[in-house]
């Protein structure tokens, strides 16, 4: 019994990590309806920037919000030179361009930074694991750590005006240009904010997987499994369905399939519910006006 | 000019690319031709899917592992010959590619680049399974032998699989093309430009999607089964996730709703990463990226559009200079 309690509490863990990006990836979608494939890629790319920054000697959490200037200030630049031109372009023109910004992102980090697994620092510290043996500190950390990011994010856009504009510039961009809501900039903003929270995802989930340029695959994987598992037009679905998807992975991984079927879990779940329940569990169904 | 059919010129093409090869090409040049059949193939498959019936797969390199699976453990389990395991190849590709693309072309669009995805992402760990081993080698993969050519034929064994795999791909090329160019082939471009339209029409969405996803993944599974032969080799990391997108670079570079396309395509994947790489081991990967951007702002027909363009325009200006009006 204390093994699948151990299993849940950590898979909670793992869980706001996917968590984090399944909510970036809900971001966009809501707001330009396409999939950001190289969501995952981008996260990656932003933990090497923390690398880099820690091995020149600067402290964890200076480092940490560095990264995330930079990553914000990386996504804001793609969306406006890369994606507004292409947001009314069939979906294979996107496709086609979050493809290659993934293996452009891929690419780069094997060429700047080699393919060799890399050890990268928790911050918060190694130790006994607490409460019993249930968290590892990392664990712990983590999830405060990705649960505040998630709460925050809530916020912003519940009770700010910024993140009010924003969710009109999503919802219904005509209407919000005529109340003088600067949609382009709105969908930039989105785009940082997104590549941010990945890059926070990055940076949690890199202590426990080692840094390498493939090591946002599988995470990517999970993040759509959950994303459509709440319903990929729902944030708090995104969240949910993040969370829930650590839990499984670990319960499937420790009970049912074990450790080698991981990713074929996720193809499961995702193709379950697009049979099941296309809308996920929070997800309005969609429907295009005819 | 005197009017000469376009069909004789596809078929100098053919006896060129037969016989030229046995000719002028070395044995490893021989292969590499070999492997542009097989790429052209699968990206045929893609281009079905995606060009002509307008659903995004990003999976096409499962369908090409099942065929290539396929091939080899029938090879390496019961000795069935090679030539005996395209069929069965098609089959099992083909109804991969049904399983999958059912629930996802319910709803179309982004669900299915996400659910093909998934796959990709999943195959090399499936082909690893400790359960499959028994046939599929695991991790080890399996090794069958290219076969030699038969009658006594005084070729070399990479030049007959050459000539097999051109054979297969010229029969599946022209199948294609007449597909697209038949009934069949207008509903699939009228449900990929306008959905609602074909279906107030009477164009059956469902059935054409779903028939053209099954063809698509078989004609992609066949060149799954080729490569298992021309390579002599199967593994599970030959079939990750850097195949389904180096299918789909072919396919966007190449011109996704063209047939000849498939072959520009194919000759980019087959040559262009080799002159890459000997810059760096990354540098195909960025040079992939770079040119999929580049091929969406600039060029979203791809070579093959670009080609007709300019043949086009050629033209255009033929007409211009004997001085008669363009028609």
């Amino acid at each position: 019994m204390e093994g699948v309690l151990h299993q849940i509490v950590s898979g909670i863990a793992t869980g706001g990590i996917y968590a984090s990006i399944a909510l970036a990836l809900v971001m966009i979608f809501l707001a330009t309806h396409h999939i950001n494939f190289a969501q995952g890629e981008m996260a990656m790319f932003s933990t090497y920037i923390a690398l880099t920054l820690l091995q020149l000697g600067l402290p964890y959490w200076a480092a940490f919000l560095a990264t995330l200037v930079f990553s914000f200030v990386m996504g804001v630049i793609l969306q406006r030179i890369l994606l507004e031109p292409l947001a009314n372009a069939p979906v294979l023109a996107s496709v086609g361009a979050f493809l290659g910004l993934l293996l452009i992102f891929n690419n780069v980090a094997g060429w700047l930074f080699s393919y060799t697994l890399k050890p990268f620092p928790s911050p918060f510290g190694v130790g006994d694991p607490m409460f019993g043996g249930m968290f590892s500190r990392h664990e712990l950390g983590s999830t405060v750590v990705t649960m505040a990011v998630l709460l925050s994010v809530w916020a912003f856009f519940r009770f700010t005006r910024l993140g009010l504009a924003m969710r009109g510039a999503a919802y219904n961009p005509v209407s919000s240009r005529l109340v003088g809501v600067p949609v382009g900039r709105m969908l930039a903003l989105g785009w940082g904010l997104a590549a941010g929270i990945g890059a926070i995802a990055g940076m949690m989930v890199a202590p426990v997987v080692f840094l390498d340029p493939n090591m946002m695959g599988g995470v990517l994987l999970y993040a759509f499994a959950g994303a459509l598992l709440g319903g990929i037009t729902s944030p708090l679905g995104a969240v949910v369905g993040g969370v829930m998807m650590g839990v499984i992975e670990n319960l499937a991984g420790a009970y049912v399939v074990g450790t080698e079927l991981k990713l074929t879990t996720a193809l499961v779940i995702i193709v379950l519910v697009l049979v099941v329940k296309p809308s996920g569990l929070f997800g309005k169904a969609l429907a295009s006006r005819v | 000019m005197p009017n000469i059919p376009p069909q004789f010129g596809i078929f100098l093409f053919i006896v060129a690319a037969a016989v030229l090869p046995l000719v002028f090409a070395s044995g490893y040049q021989t292969f590499q031709l070999t492997m542009v059949v097989i790429y052209a193939l699968s990206v045929l498959g893609k281009n079905l899917v995606t060009g002509f019936g307008g659903q995004v797969s990003l999976g096409q390199g499962a369908f090409y592992a099942v065929g290539a699976y396929t091939a080899a453990v029938l090879m390496d389990q019961w000795d069935v010959p090679y030539w005996a395991t395209l069929p069965i190849a098609a089959i099992t590709s083909g109804l991969v590619g049904l399983m999958l693309g059912l629930p996802a072309l319910r709803l179309g669009g982004l669900y299915l680049a996400l659910v093909t995805f998934a796959l990709a992402i999943s195959v090399p760990q499936l082909l690893k399974y400790k359960a499959f081993e028994g046939w599929t080698g695991g991790v080890q993969g399996i090794v069958v032998s290219k076969p030699d050519a038969p009658f006594n034929l005084p070729i070399s064994s990479d030049s007959w699989i050459y000539l097999f795999s051109l054979a297969v791909g010229v029969v599946f090329f022209l199948a294609i093309t007449n597909l697209v160019n038949s009934r069949i082939g207008r509903a699939l471009k009228a449900i990929r430009d306008q959905p609602l339209a074909a279906e107030a029409m009477g164009v059956e969405l469902a059935r054409y999607k779903t028939l053209t996803f099954g063809v698509g993944a078989m004609v992609t599974g066949i060149g799954g089964a080729l490569s298992a032969i021309a390579v002599g080799f199967v593994s599970p990391d030959s079939f990750t996730i850097a195949l389904s997108l180096t299918l789909f670079v072919g396919m966007v570079v190449g011109g996704a709703s063209s047939i000849s396309g498939a072959i520009y395509g194919a000759l980019f994947i087959q040559f262009i990463p080799n002159i890459a790489e000997e810059i760096s081991k990354a540098i195909p990967g960025v040079v992939y990226g770079v040119i999929l951007i580049a091929v969406m702002f600039f060029a979203p027909g791809g070579l093959a559009g670009v080609i007709a363009n300019q043949l086009r325009r050629l033209r255009a200006a033929r007409v211009v200079g004997t001085g008669r009006a363009p028609s």
